[in-house]
């Protein structure tokens, strides 16, 4: 059996959403490289709705291909749907992850939820 | 397909196959019994003792087969602990970069009361002979260093090592499983009491290496049963891998000094080529290092990724990063020699065997450049050095 699943090696080498938004709503950034895992997400919000979403990720492959399938599970969807998005909603999604990477799911949730309080923040302010 | 891994196994030599074969399909006796086929089996299962003893300039009686490295690491280190215990000395000399076969049998020691004592192995890799005698107490049965260094390669001081304990009448035990078949080795001119080697690191098969213990030093048996290896090592003798172990042994012996300078040529243009990747480093000495082993880091990029996108290349090769581990530290090795987490993550360790071409090289050179740059675009990590936010450390 192969490490990965063909879902994870998909977004693994052709990641979807890769890049900055300069001029972003929200933006997220969680891990560490100390753990040898950062993700950073950029999002670009007009009515409440997702309009378009971005990463950069340093870490192992299911690092980046979780970015890649939680971007798109959020783009175009309203704020409060990508609020609820889980970690577990990630992993699915690829078909699964390895156990010791399932973290890599994680982070990517965190990673979302961050630039949407980022966003959150903004429009308070 | 470019393998580029021969540090984690090799392929089998023809000679060594065809040997493991033959002895399979003929010489299928058990060499403890005494009809003819039987004793065929104990003629090459002691031809190739005296064959692989020659070889590291020891006596047959001195080589005791095993299942490969790990098992001879744990049985000199157990026997050395045992042998010391009996005098009331329990303190044991080793270095921070062991392979885990050597420091976990350490710690497994510790919990039976010995104390350990674990050597700096400095920025390049090496430990210092003169460390190694300030550290050497009354109480020392015994001091195990590796030969070279599994992950990055680096050849320790084993003579002047070997001539220290020697001197201080303390058992010196190396792991020399990257070493032998690569390196000459001379266990009585390097003062070697104990040598562990595997086969499969050296073109023969897998699941079978000795232990050189010189004469006198008492063996602990680990697995009890019959008497084969004189009493020190019970189970059938595996005489396929044995018989195969001595003939691929006897190749890359007789290449040895060839392969030697091959490979090094090899090596140090694959050490200029990735050494001109922008924030990149080698890790480890660049000329006390095994003739194949190229092992660099390179900021901002995780390990893991650079080898499954070299693997679509198809090129083979290794990483000490903590996700190619299964655990969240990156390698104990590349830590030891001063690696921070953040560039240690970003490891690749590639390791050439003698049939590799120019060719295949500058394809390696090119594929990993190219690799290292894609994935630094959408790293975060790179995109804070760039900007000035974080400082380069490479």
């Amino acid at each position: 059996m192969a490490l990965y699943s063909e879902k994870v090696m998909d977004h693994f080498r052709n990641p979807r959403n890769v890049g900055v938004i300069e001029d972003a709503d929200g933006v997220g950034e969680v891990g560490n490289a100390k753990c040898g895992d950062i993700m950073k997400m950029y999002l670009k919000i007009s009515d409440d709705i997702i309009e378009d979403v971005k990463f950069e990720t340093f870490g192992c492959g299911s690092a980046i291909a979780s970015s890649s399938m939680a971007t798109e599970l959020i783009k175009g969807k309203p704020v409060a749907d990508a609020m609820k998005l889980t970690n577990q909603a990630v992993a699915e999604a690829l078909d699964g992850l390895p156990d010791y990477k399932m973290h890599c799911s994680v982070l990517a949730e965190e990673a979302i939820r961050s630039a949407l309080e980022d966003y959150e923040k903004k429009k308070k302010a | 397909m470019i393998y580029a891994d021969n540090a984690a196994t090799t392929r089998m030599s023809d000679g060594a196959l065809d040997t493991f074969v033959t002895l399979a399909k003929e010489t299928y006796g058990n060499p403890s019994s005494l009809y003819s086929i039987g004793q065929r089996a104990k003629e090459v299962l002691e031809k190739a003792r005296e064959d692989i003893a020659a070889v590291i300039g020891a006596g047959p009686r001195e080589i005791t087969f095993t299942s490969g490295g790990s098992e001879a690491d744990n049985q000199a280190i157990l026997s050395a602990a045992a042998l010391g215990e009996r005098k009331g000395k329990k303190h044991i000399l080793s270095s921070a970069f062991e392979h885990h076969a050597v420091l976990h049998t350490l710690e497994k020691l510790k919990k039976q009361g010995f104390e350990v004592t674990l050597l700096d192995v400095h920025e390049d890799g090496l430990v210092r002979p003169e460390e190694v005698a300030r550290a050497i107490r009354e109480d020392t049965c015994l001091v195990t260093i590796m030969y070279a260094n599994n992950e990055i390669g680096t050849i320790q001081p084993i003579r002047e090592i070997g001539a220290i304990c020697r001197e201080r009448g303390v058992l010196f035990h190396t792991d020399a499983v990257q070493a032998v078949g690569h390196l000459p080795i001379d266990v009585e001119a390097e003062n070697i009491d104990l040598l562990s080697a595997s086969a499969h690191k050296f073109h023969g098969p897998k699941g079978v290496g000795f232990l050189y213990a010189r004469k006198g030093t008492l063996l602990t048996s680990l697995i009890e049963g019959g008497a084969q290896e004189r009493g020190k090592r019970a189970g059938t003798e595996n005489l396929p891998g044995i018989a195969s172990m001595a003939k691929a042994l006897q190749e890359a012996s007789q290449s040895m000094e060839r392969n030697a300078e091959y490979l090094t040529s090899k090596r140090d243009r694959l050490i200029a080529g990735l050494g001109a990747i922008p924030h990149s480093a080698l890790n480890g000495d660049a000329v006390r290092r095994l003739p194949g082993n190229v092992s660099f880091c390179f900021e901002g990029i995780e390990g893991e990724s650079l080898l499954l996108l070299l693997d679509d290349k198809g090129i083979q090769a290794s990483s000490g990063s903590a996700c190619t581990s299964g655990s969240l530290d990156p390698s104990h090795v590349l830590l030891a020699i001063g690696r921070v987490h953040d560039v240690a993550h970003g490891s690749l360790r590639l390791t050439i065997g003698e049939d590799i071409t120019d060719e295949e090289v500058e394809t390696i050179i090119r594929s990993v450049a190219e690799t290292v740059e894609y994935l630094r675009s959408f790293s975060p990590v790179w995109r804070d050095l760039m900007s000035g936010k974080s400082s380069f450390i490479l």
